[in-house]
């Protein structure tokens, strides 16, 4: 029987590379991430993982040894945050292209300016457009077996794409929780041994990585458009075998006491747990209100939100993250966007909150619904909403 | 060290190179390009029995538009500034999957190219990682001294004087107005196993200095001269001539860093004027007597502080 | 120059846009961009393999008679094994001379 044991978050995601015999780690320290890369290191200094753990001068560096590893049939995998993500960004984009099915963890962390090394999302919403799966844990148990999992979606011939796996930097990568460590005997009845598909070896020499002439970019992107939109499937029939593994049974999309709502509040991470306190008290007060947690995030789950919000008037969707000069944070934005037209009187608002480590709690989701309850009977609202944002 | 690994060196002399290609033929550099010849020689002598990392540049272009490849053994391309990197995870990839026995055991030479711009300029932390971590891997410069690839920008490794797009002669500029940045001394002051500058020009030297390279165990650097007709503005036939004049005005010495020593392998007792280097070259023409004096001036006092290393190494 | 067609659908591109054939690159004849071309005088050749050793196009490969043979389809014209060759066995002549 696997064990439940109480454990840091960030040790949780480390030990899950190690239950799945990751190969090669390559990392750069940044906070909030640093303990899964130390404790990474310490598996492998110990000879509980066989892997190569290459101490890399840079996160670009980092990025790059993965995709070089990958590439050489390596199961590879990476964690960083911020800014750290930000300097992958150019070999963000080209992981995709090349397929290599590498797995990191991202300990979200608010992007500078000013510096900040508390929790928000607007590193990973900086990364939406890089071809990447992105996936969202909300506790401990779930960051180690969404690592798990992503693991085995990255490198299914079908997909072999790279995965982020998204845990809130402090919130969630620094608290002790009683999370159920597998063993990697234990995964291994899920997780077969990565048999790569194009692989650099001097026996059989491909050329990887070609100049995409005119007559075929279009075409290798949307290779890369299609595969991503079409994983979804085998994201969903990973979950499911994963449940009949191991008990744990997760969807693209979780809802909370939507039955009968008349108003969603829309989540993504460690905050839902607090959202669910809110909407606990709301129900108590005699609002109609449920919760709706995207966990899959690329590829966006359409057809899930359409069916969680289906008779539903109002929602009220949160960013962690300003996407600047746009039409609010980018959650909102897509939401709003993936139901226009459906039928209905649907009205979407948008609140921003807990950027750079901000607190956010109950009473302001609470906030956020009744704005939201207040605008719809207005038939308007702003743009979006910034909440407690001082003024002077 | 470096005497168990070069065990079973060979030389090679013109009567036994290799006839083996790592480069087809329908390649796409331009005529007379001396770039893609001096990374055809140092292919020849590594084997087949490679992987090649390349960074973005000419070499990567002209070889690789879809849907052909000029390549001939397996090669990858990411970007520009990470062809260390990526070789290093090549590295450290086989390393570890032949441990766990997933891929047969042989050692397979593991490649990075770049061009000087890739090396010196974007490139030189990704580089300046991978030596220090001591991957045992080939790091190939191909170095023809500015950014031919984007329409010959000046980098840190155009030699003063030179006209580039971005180092224009004009009433208040001489060209290039900074000193060549010497990157094979950075790369040795990694205290790596084996650095050496070589010129297709001397081919026999520079496939015996790639075959080491390759056969060292550890970080290997090399860096070779690769004249550039168009970017240099010099005819079609000269790349060979100009390397050779390179060596022998001393602007380009030959010499091997072995474990921290210098070794000169090929000595100039008695030099050319480096004028006769500058003149067969367009991107020079516009330089005055005295630049061209201050240019000799300087090519001396290098060579003379490397014959002083190689000195002292020698009387170790 | 010539040209090989690239127009391939997304569903037969190789993973990552890869190229599975080594040495494809020998069907663009890059020999079109010339406009002189070698001509060895084998009396004068001492068959050294400079023209070949030189060559960054790959134009000339050994043979048993000790000779080497150039390969006018890949031959740009650039005239460096003309100038390395030390017996100047080679000239360059204008194509269509």
């Amino acid at each position: 029987m696997p064990k439940r044991v109480g454990m840091e978050v960030s040790l949780a995601a480390s030990e899950a590379a190690c239950a799945a015999d990751a190969d090669l780690i390559a990392a750069y320290p940044i906070t909030p991430q640093t303990h899964i890369v130390e404790h990474l290191s310490e598996l492998v200094a110990d000879g509980k993982l066989d892997a190569e753990f290459v101490p890399v001068e840079s996160e670009h560096s980092a990025i790059s040894v993965c995709v070089g590893s990958s590439a050489a049939g390596a199961r590879t995998f990476t964690a960083t945050s911020s800014q750290g993500l930000a300097l992958m960004h150019e070999i963000l984009f080209i992981a995709p292209a090349l397929r290599t099915p590498i797995v990191m963890v991202v300990a979200n962390r608010a992007l500078s300016g000013p510096i900040s090394i508390w929790n928000d999302h607007s590193d990973i919403m900086a990364e939406r457009d890089v071809g990447w799966i992105q996936t969202f844990a909300e506790n401990g148990q779930e960051v180690f077996d969404l690592v798990i999992h992503a693991f085995k979606v990255a490198e299914d011939p079908e997909v072999l794409l790279p995965i982020m796996v998204n845990l809130d930097g402090f919130t969630l990568s620094h608290v002790v929780e009683p999370i159920e460590i597998l063993s990697a005997s234990e995964v291994s009845q899920y997780l077969k041994p990565y048999k790569p598909q194009m692989v650099l070896d001097p026996k059989k020499p491909v050329t990887m990585g070609p100049v995409g002439m005119p007559e075929v970019y279009t075409e290798a992107r949307w290779q890369i458009e299609s595969l991503l939109r079409g994983s979804k499937k085998v994201v969903v029939r990973a979950w499911k075998e994963f449940s009949k593994h191991y008990g744990r049974t997760y969807k693209p999309i979780e809802t909370y006491r939507t039955r009968g709502a008349d108003v969603i509040l829309i989540t993504m991470g460690s905050v839902t747990e607090t959202a669910m306190t809110a909407v606990d008290g709301m129900r108590e007060k005699g609002i109609k209100v449920g919760l709706v947690r995207f966990r899959l995030w690329r590829p966006f789950p359409i057809e899930e939100l359409k069916r969680a919000v289906t008779g539903v008037k109002v929602l009220a969707v949160m960013d962690r993250a300003i996407s600047y000069g746009g039409q609010g944070g980018p959650v909102f934005t897509e939401v709003r966007s993936a139901l226009y037209g459906q039928s209905g009187q649907l009205q979407v608002f948008g609140f921003v909150a807990g950027l750079g480590g901000r607190d956010i709690t109950a009473a302001m989701f609470e906030q956020m619904v009744k704005k939201a309850i207040r605008y719809a009977k207005k038939g308007k609202g702003p743009l979006y909403e910034l909440m407690g944002v001082r003024e002077r | 060290m470096m005497d168990a690994a070069l065990k079973d060196f060979k030389r090679f002399t013109p009567k036994t190179l290799p006839k083996m290609e790592a480069i087809a033929q329908g390649h796409r550099a331009c005529q007379g390009c001396g770039e893609v010849l001096a990374l055809r020689m140092a292919l020849k002598a590594i084997g087949k029995n490679m992987i090649v990392a390349s960074a973005t540049g000419c070499m990567e272009i002209i070889t690789s538009p879809y849907p052909q490849t000029a390549w001939q053994v397996p090669w990858i391309h990411v970007a520009f500034e990470n062809a260390a990197a990526v070789a290093s995870g090549i590295e450290a990839a086989r390393k570890v999957l032949m441990r766990k026995r997933r891929i047969p055991r042989q050692r397979t030479t593991i490649v990075a190219m770049a061009g000087d711009g890739g090396t010196a300029d974007i490139g030189l932390q990704a580089l300046s990682g991978a030596l220090e971590r001591g991957h045992d891997f080939v790091y190939i410069c191909l170095d023809n001294e500015a950014y031919m690839n984007t329409g010959i920008q000046r980098s840190s490794c155009t030699p003063y004087g030179a006209m580039t797009t971005t180092s224009p002669p004009g009433k208040m500029s001489i060209g290039q107005h900074t000193w060549k940045k010497n990157v094979p001394a950075i790369a040795a002051a990694h205290g790596i196993p084996y650095v050496a500058t070589a010129s297709p020009a001397y081919y026999t030297d520079l496939m015996n200095k790639a075959k080491k390279a390759a056969m060292i165990k550890g970080p290997a650097y090399l860096h070779l001269y690769s004249p550039c007709p168009t970017g240099w503005r010099h005819a079609g036939d000269l790349a060979i001539e100009i390397s050779r004049l390179a060596v022998k005005t001393k602007v380009f010495p030959l010499y091997e860093v072995v474990d921290g020593r210098y070794i000169l392998t090929r000595k100039i007792k008695k030099p050319k004027p480096v004028k006769e280097y500058l003149k067969l070259q367009g991107r020079f023409r516009h330089l005055d007597e005295e630049t061209i004096e201050e240019i000799q001036q300087r090519v001396d006092r290098e060579y003379e502080a490397l014959v002083r290393k190689a000195a002292l190494a020698e009387a170790e | 120059m010539a040209k090989v067609d690239a127009l391939v659908g997304w569903r037969n591109l190789e993973i990552g846009c890869a190229i599975t054939e080594p040495g494809s690159s020998r069907k663009l004849k890059t020999g079109d961009w010339r406009s002189q071309r070698p001509v060895t005088d084998r009396d004068k050749c001492i068959k050294c393999g400079m023209c070949w050793i030189y060559c960054p196009d790959i134009v000339y490969s050994p043979t048993k008679s000790g000779y080497f043979k150039w390969d006018g389809n890949y031959c740009k014209g650039c005239g460096i094994c003309a100038r390395e060759c030390p017996k100047d066995a080679i000239t360059m002549v204008m194509e269509g001379e």
